[in-house]
């Protein structure tokens, strides 16, 4: 049998070999969330100041939102006979959950960074702190990769995917802060390490209770 | 290898109020092979995923090569069990090369066995198809070389001769045989008699989910 990180990298593989069979994501939450960011300028007005205010947090919210439209993605989301052949292989729970996380988050990255540009010509929010921002990026695609990954194993469990936004909303409020406002921290130049080590505490917190859940969660989806 | 694979005592299964298996004593030995017929909603299937671990009895106890169904020593035995349901464990997107390589890379085993079992089943100038655009005997026949890869040592057919050409119905002979040979045991559910009888050590009727005497038509 393979070791841990042989069965996630697989997992993980297949559901990205999946994704660019289906296009679920590139070719429908991406364009859908395009649309959404260039929507709410008509919604709210074109004044300038506005929208560079507004741009971040709009941003980060759109991502928080098609952002658990990608992580339960049907692609990602394995079939009772699916579920039963991986068990059967002896595979570990916990690593199921590290390989589906880490898809999902390579495809969070990359909906985060087709979308930047886009708020970027859109809102100008005139973003200071390149450095800060390249590790902001992937520490909310880490979160809510974990965290849409965890709320779909839950909701499998209970065989209740309308939970899904119950179980999401709670917990993506401390990443959508700490997203948008360390963007203001760095706009207005406030100190935002304590929202930093906040996403790293949210990430750390969501892979631990992933990892440990695993198992329980799959069992009590049978 | 424990000389007996299945040792199911008492078993009883209920969905709600509805009761699916009652009572049911049924043993497999290493290197026995059981035949399991009954009518459509008598328990076979149900059967068939608690010897898996898959499902849990409501009552009764059981062991599956050696480990109790309740115990979580039942986790440290399904990779030793080999299912093959009504529903093609496959992924529909994926080639099926890339369906047979990830088993393989999964229960590691070597990427070298893959074009060979893929061969074995007749599968090797199809192997680049997608899953969706084959048919279910090619299907049916990727799941057997999923089998030939993973080498359980218990092997569950729920339906494996349904829709299967002759020449594929010989390779579920072939995995029973190996089985088999390998020390290890099957069960193999079927409406098709004349295919199943001839592999099978013995046949068991399931009526109403709970074990009868079958006589053959």
């Amino acid at each position: 049998m393979s070791g841990f990180w042989t069965q996630a990298l697989e997992i993980a593989r297949k559901d990205l070999r999946t994704e660019v069979r289906t296009g679920e994501v590139f070719l429908i939450t991406i364009p859908f969330g395009a649309v959404a960011l260039m929507l709410i300028p008509l919604a709210v007005g074109t004044e300038t100041a506005l929208l560079r205010n507004i741009g971040s947090g709009m941003y980060w919210t759109i991502v928080l939102l098609f952002g658990v439209l990608v992580a339960l993605r049907q692609s990602g989301v394995e079939g009772t006979t699916q579920e039963d052949l991986l068990s059967l292989l002896g595979i570990d729970p916990a690593a199921r959950f590290a390989g589906r996380a880490g898809a999902t988050t390579l495809l969070l990255l990359a909906f985060e960074l087709v979308l930047g540009p886009v708020a970027l010509a859109l809102y100008d929010p005139q973003p200071k702190g390149w450095l800060w921002i390249a590790a902001l990026i992937p520490l909310v695609a880490i979160g809510l990769g974990l965290l849409g990954t965890l709320a779909a194993a839950i909701a499998t469990s209970i065989a209740s995917m309308a939970l899904v936004p119950l179980l999401v909303a709670p917990l993506s409020v401390p990443i959508l802060l700490a997203a948008s406002q360390t963007m203001d921290g760095l706009r207005y130049g406030n100190t935002i390490l304590g929202w930093i080590l906040l996403l790293v505490t949210m990430d750390l917190l969501l892979a631990v209770a992933g990892v440990l859940s695993a198992r329980p969660l799959q069992e009590a989806s049978r | 290898m424990t000389d007996r694979l299945v040792d199911l005592q008492g078993i009883g299964v209920r969905l709600g109020d509805t009761p699916i298996l009652r009572g049911l004593v049924l043993q497999v030995d290493a290197g026995e092979v059981i035949g399991l017929v009954g009518a459509n909603g008598s328990g076979k299937t149900t059967l068939l995923r608690v010897v898996a671990t898959l499902m849990a009895p409501t009552s009764g106890q059981g062991r599956v090569l050696g480990a109790a169904l309740t115990d979580e020593a039942r986790f440290d035995i399904r990779h030793r069990i080999g299912l093959i349901g009504h529903t093609p464990a496959l992924y529909p997107n994926l080639s099926l090369e890339e369906n047979t390589r990830f088993i393989a890379r999964l229960a590691g085993a070597g990427d070298g066995m893959v074009g060979a079992a893929l061969d074995q089943v007749g599968l090797a100038g199809a192997r680049h198809r997608r899953a969706i655009q084959c048919s279910h005997g090619m299907q049916r026949r990727a799941e057997f070389a999923r089998l030939l890869i993973t080498k359980p040592d218990l092997v569950l057919l729920d339906e494996a001769h349904a829709g299967l050409d002759r020449h594929a119905a010989d390779l579920v002979a072939f995995i029973v045989d190996g089985v088999r040979s390998r020390g290890g045991g099957a069960m193999l559910v079927s409406h098709e008699h004349n295919r199943m009888t001839p592999l099978a050590d013995r046949v068991v009727e399931l009526r109403n989910g709970a074990i009868g005497t079958w006589e053959a038509p």
